[in-house]
């Protein structure tokens, strides 16, 4: 693999990337965008960022976005009702403004003294219009606190992964400014590397039955929740605890519940597979 | 560079703006991009933004780099001669003053020209594509700078993993899946404060506190939700039958729509005339004026059908595809009824817009906004049904 000042990012240890995924990934770091990742459930997008982290040696900053979280809290949160509480009780010096103000995560980011790898996790869980009050942030990499006129600049910019599962549709000035990257669903062959990543071990016969077995119940439409890379790993961790021989996984399926999450897949497996439909 | 690529994505319809262009130039600018392959990919990252364009984007890069194929390594070479004017000095001054007039993608144009015009293996010689000439295309040749045609490969090259489209099933403007339309509804929201007071007001308990001395008062406020109550009309059997499961597949996605304050749902068929039909069967009938008489303006009105029947049985008396119903009224009178009594309406049409030159198809599209039923074209009419009147 290349080792120049461009291509940093080659995936980790544990984590196994294809060559478009690192190319977007060091694109991103060299150009100091956003880089925003999207694909199926369980491909592996989060664990993309702590594979950068864990690659370059960095700190991994975790922001995880719920339905509620809004764009202010990543900078910093000006904690009122501990300032009211200590004017009324505590023994605090209530003037000095600054320790009432906690930064958030993107703030933790800008202020650290090394660069570090800036997780925005799954951005479509918040509201619509959540992307769009971060855009001067991540484009400046700066954010005023008027409560102490202070302007926290970033240090170093920090690599920053934001994923998305396409719930919500992201704003075309938000897109603008990133680095897309769509993970698709690994090929046979991927997957093989992907799961000896996690068991060097594995003996082959079980591993071909397993695989075989997997991907045609992804091929099943009916299914609400497909199985995916996760679902597989858990799945086959299974079978090599229960000590499975390889010729009763594609014959049996013991342990589908590892793969098949929602009630009404498993019950449509279960009707199906007496009659052995697939 | 490559501008007419730019052009080519705009034509195809891929969002490109100059911004991500421009971010685009700096990554060449800087040296990124060394190759076709990892061209292609990383023009990929930083110009389209979502996987439903992918397909649009093999189709644009193909037509751009169309019958070229360049092995990474020439290419490189290539794109490093363009660098490094040090170089040139290597060059005779005929083929000096030839590299100077072309940029890469220019040298990629007079490549394609090249192929087309020859149709014979040619070896040797200063223009043909061949081996050990002179010209700049070809392998094994003299000129150093040259394009490599065959010969060695190695992985597979852009050009091909364009030709392969295998995106094509990301394309927005085609099918949709259950979860595609969830989430295009679910853009049909008016978040309006209801119910009990149960959610802490900050702001107001500071302001309370402050005016209270300092004696903490709690002030409560409603949470806010979702107040958008939606109509579903749906046509089926006869024309619809093919569209039956993408029908479905909307039925199931706004059904399982949590946040839609009312949800209502009627069939009819072919067009809507004194009774719409709780039931696909359409046993269960419901008087249309009942209809239009409980559900208030507000609801928001879906109707999806083809639209496309005998003019007769849209615009006469007793026009109705079914001999028994007898109307009195014409379809269209009710149809134009409908459409004035809800503020918000619009017509799905599973038909591709080309097919929409038609007479019943031209008058319904008068009365209500008409869109495919495509993702693209759910979106548009989501949009259209939250503007405020």
């Amino acid at each position: 693999m290349k080792k120049d000042s461009f291509a940093q990012f080659s995936g980790s240890e544990d984590y196994v990337t294809s060559e478009p995924l690192e190319n977007a990934v060091n694109v991103s770091i060299a150009l100091g965008r956003p880089l925003l990742i999207r694909g199926e459930a369980g491909t592996g997008k989060t664990l993309l960022a702590h594979s950068i982290a864990e690659g370059l040696e960095k700190k991994l900053i975790t922001w995880n976005i719920k339905s509620t979280t809004k764009a202010q809290e990543g900078l910093y949160v000006y904690d009122t009702v501990q300032r009211l509480n200590d004017s009324r009780f505590g023994d605090k010096d209530i003037s000095d403004i600054k320790q009432y103000i906690k930064l958030g995560k993107l703030g933790q980011a800008f202020t650290s003294p090394e660069q570090v790898v800036l997780l925005i996790d799954e951005v479509d869980k918040a509201d619509i219009e959540f992307p769009n009050d971060l855009l001067n942030e991540l484009d400046e990499m700066s954010f005023h606190i008027p409560e102490t006129n202070e302007t926290i600049t970033a240090i170093h910019r920090p690599i920053t992964v934001i994923t998305s599962n396409a719930e919500k549709e992201l704003p075309d000035a938000f897109l603008r400014r990133c680095i897309f990257h769509y993970i698709e669903f690994p090929t046979p062959e991927l997957m093989e590397e992907i799961v000896r990543v996690h068991f060097p071990d594995i003996k082959d016969s079980l591993l071909g039955e397993a695989l075989k077995t997997f991907y045609s119940l992804r091929k099943v439409d009916d299914f609400r929740k497909k199985p995916s890379t996760s679902e597989l790993i858990d799945w086959i961790r299974a079978l090599i605890a229960g000590g499975i021989p390889h010729k009763e996984v594609s014959k049996k399926i013991p342990f589908v519940g590892t793969l098949l999450k929602k009630e009404t897949d498993y019950d449509l497996f279960v009707r199906n597979f007496a009659d052995r439909r697939w | 560079m490559f501008t007419d690529f730019f052009y080519i994505l705009r034509k195809n319809k891929v969002p490109v703006s100059l911004v991500e262009w421009m971010t685009l130039m700096e990554a060449l600018a800087k040296g990124h991009i060394r190759n076709l392959d990892e061209f292609y990919f990383l023009a990929r990252a930083i110009l389209v933004k979502s996987e439903a364009y992918y397909d649009q984007y093999d189709i644009s890069f193909q037509e751009y780099f169309q019958g070229v194929e360049a092995p990474e390594e020439i290419a490189q070479e290539v794109m490093d001669w363009l660098k490094d004017p040090l170089n040139r000095m290597l060059l005779g001054e005929e083929a000096q003053a030839l590299f100077d007039s072309m940029d890469f993608d220019e040298l990629m144009k007079e490549l394609e020209k090249r192929l087309r015009e020859q149709t014979e293996q040619h070896d040797g010689g200063g223009h043909w594509i061949g081996r050990g000439g002179t010209s700049p295309f070809g392998h094994s040749g003299y000129h150093p700078h040259g394009i490599r045609i065959g010969g060695q490969g190695g992985g597979r090259h852009a050009v091909q993993i364009a030709q392969e489209r295998r995106f094509k099933n990301y394309r927005s403007d085609l099918t949709l899946d259950v979860r595609q339309i969830g989430v295009a509804l679910k853009k049909l929201r008016q978040l309006r404060r209801t119910g009990p007071e149960d959610e802490l007001d900050l702001e107001g308990t500071i302001k309370a506190t402050a005016k209270n001395a300092g004696d903490l008062d709690f002030i409560w406020q409603r949470s806010r939700k979702n107040t958008v109550k939606l109509l579903l009309l749906m046509d089926v059997g006869g024309s619809m039958e093919p569209y039956a499961m993408l029908c479905s597949r909307l039925f199931s996605a706004a059904h399982s729509s949590t946040h839609f304050k009312d949800f209502q749902y009627y069939y009819f068929h072919n067009c809507i005339y004194d009774n719409l039909y709780r039931d696909i069967e359409r046993e269960d009938a419901v008087s249309t004026v009942h209809l239009l008489r409980t559900l208030e303006p507000d609801y928001k009105l879906l109707v999806v059908g083809d639209a496309r029947m005998g003019p007769w049985e849209l615009v006469e008396r007793y026009g109705a595809i079914n001999y028994y119903e007898r109307n009195e009224i014409p379809g269209i009178i009710w149809l134009r009824r409908i459409a004035d009594h809800f503020s918000h309406c619009v017509w799905l049409n599973p038909d591709a817009p080309r097919f929409w030159i038609h007479a019943t198809v031209n008058m319904i599209g008068r009365l209500f906004p008409m869109y495919p039923l495509t993702l693209e074209g759910l979106e548009q009419s989501v949009g259209k049904l939250v503007v405020k009147k």
